[in-house]
């Protein structure tokens, strides 16, 4: 690790602008993915600005019926919270999913949406990698690439820059909830939707969001729908606990007399942020659930896949977890 | 690794430390085991390196560093966290307890009394070599303070954040159940 300075903040409006003065600064919540990166010198920060004493703890509801997750607020507070549980299990259900008990106890909700990918060569400063030295080359592409994506890989010149993925569980529930990020930094407030957070690599992978040098997450802000009746969160990974998703699916659905109203369905695992298509979730309306349109919907989704070897088994086995998801979903007895 | 004497064991006084490190120490007060200590410490001094080369306090142990393994884990304000994916100037504010921390002085013998959990993986053969054990069984007190936990499936899908690289997992899963069955109110 590096040499650095600490401060820790007062106040969201200091942490801010001390963040902004210095260009190597990084804010620190939980520290379960950034210490981690600096320990294997891939994050360099010459100043860390501890944000835990911010008061973002909370979990409140607000106007539109939703509920706002504090981005201080840790995943395993939000997990067990009452109103999560019961309102939006599938968000519960993905973070439980995710890490160990002492990750959770210490991740926050806002260093999740941050957290960096797990490539291997990411996190190894011997080989090159254009996500952690842009142009030195993606050694993953020809490598073990058996954790790395196979969907939104290619940039607009036909080219593949990177093929990491976004190791969040959290995040692909989010997704589907349609939650929206609040943000606050140099230049003020401003909300962008979690579906517009992450980006694809295209050919400038070193940027994982859209968040801006110097901004500062307060919340997520979850709509007032949870989906609470018919959920699921399928996670397939190489151990069953305690281990990043190979491939998982967030499916959440309306059904009313025998017929669903709305779909959503978020793939973890596959691409550089999770992946949803709407307009394919758009053809589930007004059918019946059942396998045959499941499985028209999980094709679709997986149409223009690309593997790259190792991890070329991820698009049969994505097609499966969909269907599998969405079936599981249809048939979870209602919440009482 | 280049590992000196002067590396393995930093006191607080150390001369053979670099000297960009001495240089960029700064008071850090901990409270472990409920003792209030002043320590000097650079700012990237992991709370697991704090407890373990400077206050000697060696029950938590490093497996891995990088919050893959559980033997690190502690109870930060009766929470169980790795403490080697924190700092220790960020945990100033709060209550630290290690594996030295759990037992009791007991008032007619003047011996220490262990921890039920303590107690309960001595009696059910918990461990082999006993590396992963102290994160075992800080971990477990994490457990039945969060309370989430009501089977045994539950306990091992919950207590996952702890390896044990000797397999003893049988028998950690019976310890941990049987103090769980014994103080029904916890759980
Ligand atoms: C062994 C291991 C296994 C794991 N397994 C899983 C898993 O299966 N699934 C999963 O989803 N995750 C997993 N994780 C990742 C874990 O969920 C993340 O490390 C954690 O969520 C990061 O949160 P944090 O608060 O610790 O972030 P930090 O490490 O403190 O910060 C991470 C980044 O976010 C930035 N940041 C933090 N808060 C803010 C904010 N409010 N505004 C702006 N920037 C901010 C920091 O500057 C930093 O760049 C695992 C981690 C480990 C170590
Ligand atoms: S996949 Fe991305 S993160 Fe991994 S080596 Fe290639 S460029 Fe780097
Ligand atoms: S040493 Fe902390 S988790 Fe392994
Ligand atoms: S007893 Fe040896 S690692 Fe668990």
């Amino acid at each position: 690790m590096n040499s650095f300075t600490y401060a820790r903040a007062s106040g969201i409006t200091q942490a801010v602008v001390e963040r902004s003065a210095k260009t190597d600064a990084a804010f620190i919540a939980g520290g379960t993915n950034l210490l981690d990166l600096m320990k294997e010198n891939v994050a360099r920060p010459t100043h860390l600005i501890d944000i835990n004493h911010l008061p973002l703890t909370t979990i409140t509801s607000i106007e539109s019926g939703g509920l706002r997750l504090g981005a201080l607020v840790t995943n395993a507070d939000t997990a067990y919270h009452q109103q999560v549980t019961q309102r939006y299990p599938l968000l519960s259900q993905a973070i439980l999913a995710g890490a160990s008990a002492q990750l959770r106890n210490m991740a926050t909700d806002g260093g999740n949406l941050m957290q960096r990918t797990r490539c291997y060569y990411f996190y190894d400063t011997a080989t090159p990698c254009n996500k952690r030295e842009p142009g030195s080359g993606c050694s993953a592409i020809t490598g073990f690439n058996r954790i790395h994506a196979i969907l939104g890989t290619y940039a607009q010149d036909q080219q593949v820059y990177c093929i990491a993925t976004h190791p969040s569980d959290m995040c692909v529930a989010l997704a589907a909830l349609e939650a929206v990020v609040r943000v606050t930094g140099p230049d003020g407030d401003r909300t962008i939707p979690l579906a517009e957070f992450h980006r694809l690599p295209g050919d400038t992978p070193h940027l994982d969001n859209v968040l801006q040098d110097g901004e500062l997450i307060t919340a997520i802000d979850l709509p007032a729908d949870g989906f609470p009746d018919h959920y699921a969160y399928l996670k397939l990974r190489d151990r069953s606990s305690y281990a990043f998703a190979l491939v998982s699916v967030a499916a959440a659905l309306d059904i009313q007399d025998g017929q669903i109203k709305d779909a959503r369905i978020a793939l973890g695992g596959v691409a550089h942020r999770p992946w949803r298509r709407p307009d394919l979730e758009a053809t589930l309306t007004e059918k019946a659930p059942n396998k045959t349109v499941f499985q028209y919907v999980a094709d679709a989704m997986l149409e223009g896949a690309q593997g790259f070897g190792h991890n070329t088994f991820k698009i049969e086995l994505a097609k499966r977890a969909i269907v599998r998801a969405l079936l599981q979903a249809t048939n979870r007895p209602s919440a009482v | 690794m280049n590992l000196t004497l002067g590396t393995l064991l930093p006191t607080n006084e150390s001369p053979s430390l670099p000297a960009i490190q001495t240089a960029t120490r700064q008071p850090v007060t901990l409270t472990v085991n409920g003792v209030k200590t002043e320590l000097q410490l650079a700012p990237w001094t992991s709370l697991l390196d704090a407890l373990r080369e400077y206050m000697h306090l060696t029950g938590t142990k490093k497996g891995c560093d990088h919050g893959q393994c559980g033997a690190c884990t502690v109870l930060v304000n009766n929470k169980r966290i790795n403490a080697c994916l924190t700092l220790a100037i960020m945990q100033e504010d709060t209550q630290i307890t290690t594996i030295e921390g759990l037992s009791s002085l007991d008032q007619t013998s003047s011996s220490s009394k262990l921890h039920p959990l303590q107690r309960a993986f001595i009696d059910h053969d918990a461990f082999q070599c006993g590396y992963c054990t102290p994160g075992q069984i800080c971990s477990a007190v994490g457990l039945l303070n969060e309370g989430h936990a009501k089977t045994a499936d539950d306990v091992r899908e919950l207590m996952s954040g702890n390896i044990c690289r000797c397999g003893a997992y049988p028998g950690i899963v019976a310890a941990i159940t049987s103090v769980m069955d014994s103080q029904p109110t916890t759980v």
